[in-house]
């Protein structure tokens, strides 16, 4: 049902919506979970690892380099992975919608 | 204009004003109004003035809503934050920036689709429901005025700094009136220009003056440096880098550079301090961590959510011709503003070591304008000229930080009164051209009533306001938009119990803090003291709020599941299908036919 390249299917069946939804819903989740994984992670490893989290990296603190400085390419990864995919799975639904339409 | 011009060659003000700061903040008052006269001409139709015309670029759009979003406590606010309180208020740039990516997963391709021209639109679209537009308009107005609020409040105090003897509503109506101007000549499609040549101008402004800086003065890493942490026995010396002695009032390196210090433990810090037996003590320290905790989560969930539900941002997708550049829209935004994000932290962080005597003074004068105050160190450094230059640049993106939010905001809240509340409420039948000049009234009305609310808040810090915005968004619109673009099963009385819940107990809770903080309640400072941990739910409302409403968005639905909308296949579909599959053009077309729209 999820595969790359979905069957034929006609756009106007509850199928084919209840399909859609969920590609995108799982592909939004694994990205958002990413992120949620790092924004509780940092906070307890600050709570428990405080000497760890104080270690001197290039002179910053390694937690205040990981949140002032890495925090922003980490995001910019996940969004641009995110994109890719995400119209990579439309213009698959979009496909096998026209298909399932002329069939 | 004569009488300003008397006013500022007047002697006491003139010796006071550096003209550079005094040319470059003029210049970006000039060109923002020379560009709103000049788009004005290219802006004829309704569809202009509320949505572009449905066709910026997503590179212009990028820009646009990057400028829009750069608000003057982005560009002042966060940096005089983490020189007032260091670590945790990483978290604010953070979270503004990446906030963003909620948008993007959830909420940016699904609402382009849907093709409202505003917020109330898609709420009414979405449920049928006339009667959720209303509700829909209230909240854009109730989270556009808070947002206002600490923009007039940072231009009314950044022109008081530039022109010192300048009173302080000044500002607010200079910058009021030229904004107003400049809504009213061009819409939407008018600050489109105007935001994303804002956003480059306040990029180059946070940037070129902590470079040229930070090669006078020492890095970013250096000065983080010389603060010691808990486990260093003594500070670091590195050499080039003077540090000056900090003041009483300054927090200590070990608070300062590590996790969980003054912002986060504040209720708490009060309630040991207020403490009358050495148990109470002990056991009041032994809660400070892990309260310290439960406020960061709850920080972080607000700004997060927060900035997935500001209606002025969300209007903005709608420009773009269609999901996917909504999407790759939203990336772009990511990246603009990440890089601007990086910096203002680093102001903060020189701040603390070249300026510690703006410790001592509060609001305005006081670690806020951090960022207006370190070029001018230059100056005593033998680069008089370079100082006076970049400080200049400074001021002159700290006003167009202040005037593209403002635009933004009066955008969105004009788009409110002309189209929803004119347009289909009062007088559905209404031609095109009434709306339009409907349209540049509601840009005067609401301009009008900014400014005097502008006034009002002078003694009121900038960052805590546009925290109050961001929580009561994340406890009402977030809710909203997520739960209507992923679940079918929601009903209007569920997304309408749990928008109002959900955004008025959390406006509630804030305002109990206010009340203390601002208008001195004794009775209340005396609770908090005594329950430190109902004052961090009360001031970080969002752990709680937004588990709430989603909450009762899901029971309300379930209850009253005979209300889903018939057609509810369909507009899903449109929310989620993929524009080539043409299905909106169906979708309108049998709602035409049906007599409904």
């Amino acid at each position: 049902m999820k595969e790359p390249n979905p069957a034929p299917v006609d756009a106007h069946s509850d199928a084919f919506l209840a399909r859609l939804m969920r590609g995108q819903l799982k592909l939004s989740i694994a990205c958002a979970l990413a992120f949620a994984v790092a924004l509780v992670a940092l906070p307890l490893l600050n709570y428990f690892q405080p000497e760890l989290m104080a270690q001197r990296v290039f002179g910053f603190t390694l937690t205040w380099l990981i949140l002032g400085v890495l925090f922003f390419p980490f995001v910019w990864i996940i969004s641009y992975v995110f994109i890719q995919r995400s119209i990579a799975l439309e213009n698959a639904e979009a496909q096998a919608a026209q298909d399932g339409s002329t069939k | 204009m004569s009488p300003l011009l008397a006013f500022l060659t007047s002697e006491p003000v003139a010796k006071g004003i550096d003209p550079w700061i005094a040319v470059c903040s003029l210049i970006t008052v000039v060109v923002t109004v020379g560009m709103g006269f000049w788009t004005a001409g290219k802006s004829k139709s309704a569809g202009d003035f509320f949505v572009a015309g449905r066709s910026v670029s997503v590179g212009w759009n990028a820009s646009a809503i990057s400028g829009e979003y750069l608000s003057a406590a982005s560009f002042m606010g966060v940096a005089g934050m983490v020189m007032a309180t260091g670590y945790d208020a990483l978290w604010y740039p953070v979270c503004y920036a990446c906030g963003y990516l909620f948008l993007l997963l959830f909420i940016a391709g699904p609402l382009r689709r849907f093709g409202a021209y505003t917020i109330p639109d898609f709420a009414e679209g979405r449920y049928d429901s006339p009667a959720f537009r209303k509700i829909a308009v209230c909240f854009v107005l109730f989270i556009g005025f808070f947002y206002t609020m600490p923009q007039m409040k940072g231009a009314g105090t950044t022109l008081a700094y530039i022109f010192p003897g300048l009173p302080y509503w000044a500002g607010v109506v200079v910058v009021g009136a030229v904004i107003t101007l400049n809504v009213s000549l061009g819409g939407m499609k008018g600050i489109t220009l105007v935001q994303a040549f804002q956003y480059w101008l306040k990029v180059f402004a946070i940037t070129l003056p902590i470079f040229v800086l930070a090669s006078v003065v020492g890095h970013y890493q250096q000065h983080l440096a010389v603060n010691k942490t808990a486990q260093e026995t003594k500070a670091a010396a590195i050499p080039g880098i003077e540090r000056k002695a900090l003041p009483a009032k300054a927090p200590k390196d070990e608070a300062w550079i590590a996790p969980f210090g003054k912002l986060t433990t504040k209720a708490v810090d009060a309630s040991i301090a207020a403490a009358k037996t050495p148990e109470e003590k002990t056991a009041l320290e032994a809660a400070k961590k892990p309260y310290s905790l439960l406020y960061t989560y709850s920080l972080i969930i607000a700004l997060v959510c927060g900035t997935a539900g500001l209606p002025h941002i969300l209007v903005r997708f709608y420009t773009n011709p269609d999901g996917v550049a909504a999407k790759r829209t939203t990336m772009w935004v990511m990246i603009l503003i990440g890089v601007f994000y990086v910096f203002p932290p680093v102001y903060g962080v020189l701040g603390r070591s070249l300026t510690p005597e703006l410790y001592d003074a509060v609001g305005a004068k006081g670690t806020d304008k951090v960022v207006l105050e370190l070029p001018t160190l230059l100056a005593g450094r033998d680069h008089a000229l370079l100082g006076s230059i970049l400080s200049g640049i400074t001021c002159a993106g700290a006003f167009a930080a202040f005037m593209s939010t403002f635009s933004g905001l009066l955008v969105s809240m004009s788009s409110a009164l002309a189209h929803d509340i004119y347009g289909r409420m009062l007088r559905p039948g209404s031609s095109p051209e009434q709306r339009l000049k409907a349209f540049k009234w509601s840009a005067l009305i609401i301009g009008v009533v900014s400014v005097a609310l502008g006034t009002q808040v002078e003694k009121q810090n900038i960052n805590f306001m546009v925290g109050q915005a961001f929580a009561i968004a994340a406890a009402s619109y977030f809710p909203l938009l997520f739960m209507s673009v992923w679940w079918r099963g929601m009903t209007m009385p569920g997304a309408a119990t749990g928008m109002l819940v959900g955004g008025l107990t959390a406006l509630g809770a804030i305002f109990l803090t206010t009340l203390s903080d601002v208008y001195a309640v004794q009775g209340l400072a005396d609770f908090w003291v005594a329950h430190p941990l109902a004052r961090i739910l009360c001031e970080q409302p969002a752990i709680w709020a937004v588990p709430l409403s989603i909450g009762l968005m899901v029971v309300v639905s379930k209850a009253t599941a005979a209300s889903i909308p018939a057609d509810i296949r369909m507009k899903m579909l449109v929310l989620h299908a993929p524009e080539a599959l043409g299905l909106k053009q169906e979708y309108i077309k049998e709602h035409e036919g049906l007599g409904g729209h």
